[in-house]
């Protein structure tokens, strides 16, 4: 039993360790680029004015692009917790209940 | 040319709607409450219904008013809105959803709670709750005020309190009915609405936004194509930015939406649910946004209203004659109705279930007794924010939302964060952390331009800043750090390793 527990501790904490990392990872991306962008904002509004084509200015372009980075990051973590770390919760928490 | 006032078609098709969508929140919310219990949806709620749920809670008049009239008014600076309501997400369902989803009971209080003293953290959370709660009624008394004012031409004073009653009667009645039925309903004609707008808008586009944003540019200058009209000063621009970013995590009203899952991968499904219809409603308001700059004009919607509220409905009328304003306009009033339900009643919840029971009667209150002191709550909450109402006229319901935005990150996300993921927390440091993002935040929000020059009419203010996010939310972080090691609680740390596997696991048995 102790050698279970142990054994689905250590997972545990690899899988727990897996998931911290990604999530600050995804969080640190999203908090980068939107600041970049806000950084922008505050500070060099010329080059955000800068019209690409009639009706697009760069930061509207940019502005596009961070609501749909925000959704591509849900979507990789969705994705990710869906497949790995769903699967691998379930089997310790088997293993675990059948240690008890 | 779009005139305010009374108008036969467009009330008639309001009140239709609002009929209607009353009907079908009623008949839906019936057959939910036949088979499952009000509080306990826990279980029955699938991934989609809590994604729509989740969008519609989150989709206030600021999202379908403000943002498309501080677009309209300012072009550009409008749309900083539009992109921070959005990019909180992804901190939510990472950092947040699934742990909060295991851990807690019913609100975000039990997970800050989880492994500290019960009663002074739940007092504590109660206050920076009403505080949210507070700025967020606030901003929905705004837009539905000026809404009956556009429709029906009465006074806007009226016509918030008319609007304050409705709604009282409503969350008194439909408090019982108010369930996740309520959001999706309203989500679902909130984002037909705009899309049906957006759709006739740019039908005079040849459907290219670009035509339309070009349009907008050609009339009124390049610069509403660029930053700077609205948010000028720099430590403004961040500060409004990070308030919106991480003031998602903080909602009360939204973190509650996670328990009525089943499990922390619905939980977490739901947000990319969410996310994917805020994320495709958000772009919209861009077009809507300079939609109503080119068709209706900035000088039309700043005559009905000063802060730019009634852009949407305005450019309703204007593509789609009364019969599509009345319509837009029920919509409007709909979403309105529906956030302000659930806002009083999570207003309602902590002061008569937090406050009341546990610290008054220390957990022993009868259930009717409880029931009375809610509905007491309820009508104190609907008289509070029909004065602010008043008091706030002209103000772009966008902007008081993204104060509400300032005090949730302050108060609640500083709090939340530290008490999963910094073992060393306190109870004494659970407390000071969001008790001085609370009042923190309201000072430097009553000390700033928005308080002191547009309502009080002084010269200057002693804060510059109209968003005091960058200010206040590093500070909560540094309070409930520095007041944690100043009060080692032992029980606290012990608890850590319980809290992280549960984390994980939920609760097991």
């Amino acid at each position: 039993m102790t050698a279970a527990m142990s054994d689905s501790k250590t997972r545990l904490l690899r899988v727990s360790a897996a998931r911290w990392r990604l999530s600050i990872i995804l969080t640190t991306i999203m908090t980068l680029v939107y600041v970049g962008f806000i950084l922008l904002i505050a500070f060099n509004k010329p080059l955000l004015a800068t019209v690409l084509m009639p009706g697009l200015s760069l930061g509207i372009l940019l502005g596009v692009l961070v609501i749909i980075t925000a959704w591509v990051l849900i979507v990789i973590y969705v994705k990710w917790a869906n497949d790995h770390y769903d699967a691998t919760v379930a089997e310790i928490r088997r293993a675990h209940q059948e240690g008890n | 040319m779009p005139t305010a006032g009374p108008n036969t078609v467009a009330m008639a098709g309001f009140i239709i709607f609002i009929g209607l969508s009353l009907l079908i929140t009623w008949w839906a919310a019936k057959k939910t409450r036949s088979t499952r219990d009000f509080y306990a949806a826990g279980g029955s709620v699938t991934a989609l219904q809590n994604g729509l749920a989740l969008a519609g809670d989150y989709m206030s008049a600021a999202s379908f008013l403000g943002i498309a009239g501080m677009v309209a008014l300012n072009g550009f600076d409008g749309l900083i809105y539009s992109i921070g309501f959005l990019v909180g997400w992804p901190v939510v369902v990472c950092l947040i959803a699934e742990p909060l989803r295991n851990l807690g009971r019913f609100t975000f209080t039990d997970v800050v709670a989880f492994r500290l003293q019960q009663a002074p953290v739940r007092l504590a959370a109660t206050a920076g709750s009403l505080a949210v709660v507070a700025f967020y009624l606030i901003a929905q008394m705004v837009g539905a005020g000026n809404l009956i004012r556009l429709l029906f031409g009465l006074e806007y004073e009226l016509a918030v309190a008319i609007v304050g009653f409705v709604m009282l009667a409503y969350v008194l009645f439909g408090g019982m009915i108010a369930t996740t039925w309520v959001q999706i309903v309203k989500a679902v004609l909130l984002l037909a609405g705009a899309f049906m707008l957006a759709f006739m808008v740019l039908l005079q586009f040849s459907f290219n936004p670009l035509a339309l944003f070009n349009a907008a540019a050609t009339e009124y200058g390049q610069s509403v194509l660029a930053p700077g009209r609205l948010v000028s000063d720099p430590i403004d621009a961040i500060s409004l930015g990070l308030a919106l970013m991480f003031g998602t995590a903080g909602l009360p009203h939204i973190l509650m939406r996670f328990y009525t899952v089943p499990d922390g991968r619905t939980a977490r499904v739901s947000v990319m649910y969410a996310t994917a219809l805020i994320g495709g409603f958000y772009l919209l308001t861009f077009i809507l946004g300079f939609g109503a700059m080119v068709l209706v004009g900035q000088d039309g919607i700043r005559a009905v209203d000063a802060g730019g509220n009634m852009a949407a409905p305005l450019l309703a009328q204007a593509v789609g004659g009364q019969a599509f304003l009345g319509f837009i306009a029920a919509v409007a009033f709909a979403t309105i109705l529906a956030v302000v339900a659930g806002l009083t009643l999570a207003g309602a919840a902590a002061l008569s279930h937090d406050v009341y029971v546990h610290m008054f009667r220390h957990g022993h209150a009868s259930e009717k007794e409880e029931l009375i002191v809610a509905r007491a709550a309820t009508v104190f909450l609907a008289l509070f924010a029909i004065i602010l109402g008043i008091l706030f006229k002209g103000q772009n319901v966008a902007y008081m939302v993204g104060l509400a935005f300032a005090i949730a990150a302050s108060a609640n996300f500083p709090a939340l964060v530290l008490s999963m993921f910094w073992k060393p927390f306190t109870t004494r440091g659970a407390q000071a952390s969001i008790l001085f993002g609370t009042v923190a935040t309201l000072l430097l929000i009553y000390v700033s331009p928005t308080i002191q020059i547009d309502l009080l009419r002084n010269e200057t203010a002693w804060f510059p800043y109209r968003n005091p996010g960058l200010f206040t939310i590093p500070l909560s972080f540094a309070v409930g750090v520095v007041v944690s090691l100043l009060t080692p609680e032992p029980s606290a740390s012990e608890q850590f390793a319980k809290l992280e596997q549960q984390i994980h696991f939920g609760e097991l048995n």
